[in-house]
């Protein structure tokens, strides 16, 4: 890493960036048990040392954002960005507010309260 | 050349919802439908008909070993395909957000099926009577999975028409199963077909007896 120069595998925008960000965690760490619906909300304002694609997920979801919604505004495969998520969660940057939790059948007042917010469509 | 003024590999800072689209902090929980049916059935069109924010777009990668002609014996040739699935959200509440995932039908894809069916209320199968097949498969797949769905018959101007029982039939659809037109392009139908659905939902819920 040091010696001749800036890596340019790790400059900003590289290729290899995302790769590198979240390749060497991926066979190590459990992932966190994030799902597409799963919202993601910051507790810290953003921190200048955070990655930039971590800056982008604090400053992104200063309101509730889904997994899902985030993956697509930064265009991230959603494997890539639950790895990036479980860095931030471990640092306690974001909360995750997981979905309903599914039962074998859904609960009767959760069935009522989607019908009455599909009625006022 | 690529005009594009920016680099399409970094993180764009600017990136995240117009304020329009940004959900109450209240919002504590979300549920998911998931919208299935082959290629040009309209699941994007009826995502999009009820959905507050434009549909977005999210992606996954799945590896998979290759079965290419020009494998090396013992050498494992791996491709990762990407598969993209268009979604839309409505609001229930200032605490509840409903997602409706568009998903492909097609056998090739069903490897999508696990994250997004876990924990899913239930799914609409849009039907196209031009391609009966996929969807056949699509019916059989839900019920081996347990995943509760209802059938919404999305008429195109050049498909062929048969009557609601014909279809019944050909699909080998349980009675109980509801079966409804839907026109994907337009918001009430496609509400109307939720709605269904949660009727439906609420039905299997309210006649089973509590596990105890």
């Amino acid at each position: 890493m040091s010696g001749a120069g800036p890596d340019p595998a790790t400059a900003p925008g590289s290729p290899d960036r995302l790769y590198i960000l979240t390749g060497g965690q991926a066979r190590g760490e459990k992932k966190a048990e994030l799902d597409l619906v799963t919202l993601i909300v910051s507790r810290t304002e953003t921190d200048p040392g955070l990655q930039p694609e971590h800056a982008a997920i604090v400053r992104m979801c200063d309101y509730p954002l889904s997994v899902a919604e985030i993956s697509a505004y930064l265009e991230l495969p959603v494997s890539t960005l639950t790895l990036l998520l479980t860095e931030l969660l471990a640092g306690s940057q974001v909360e995750a507010r997981p979905p309903v939790p599914a039962a074998a059948l859904p609960d009767v007042q959760l069935l009522e309260a989607v019908m009455n917010g599909l009625q006022r469509l | 050349m690529d005009c594009k003024g920016s680099d399409a590999r970094g993180p764009d800072i600017h990136a995240g919802p117009r304020s329009e689209d940004v959900l109450p902090a209240s919002a504590t929980a979300a549920v998911k439908v998931v919208i299935v049916g082959g290629f040009g059935v309209g699941k994007t069109t009826l995502v999009g008909a009820v959905s507050e924010i434009r549909p977005l777009t999210t992606e996954e990668t799945m590896t998979q070993a290759g079965v290419g002609v020009d494998d090396l014996a013992g050498i494992e040739h791996k491709t990762e395909t990407t598969v993209a699935m268009d979604f839309g959200r409505i609001s229930i509440n200032e605490q509840l957000v409903l997602y409706l995932f568009g998903t492909p039908g097609q056998e090739r894809f069903w490897f999508l099926w696990n994250g997004l069916f876990e924990g899913a209320l239930g799914a609409v199968v849009l039907l196209d009577t031009r391609r009966l097949e996929v969807s056949y498969d699509v019916i059989g797949r839900l019920e081996e999975r347990g995943v509760p769905f209802v059938v919404g018959v999305n008429r195109f101007p050049e498909a062929p028409t048969y009557p609601m029982a014909q279809l019944r039939a050909a699909m080998d659809l349980d009675d109980s199963v509801p079966m409804v037109e839907c026109d994907a392009r337009d918001r009430a139908s496609c509400r109307d077909t939720l709605l269904t659905l949660m009727r439906y939902l609420y039905t299997l819920t309210t006649v089973s007896p509590e596990p105890q």
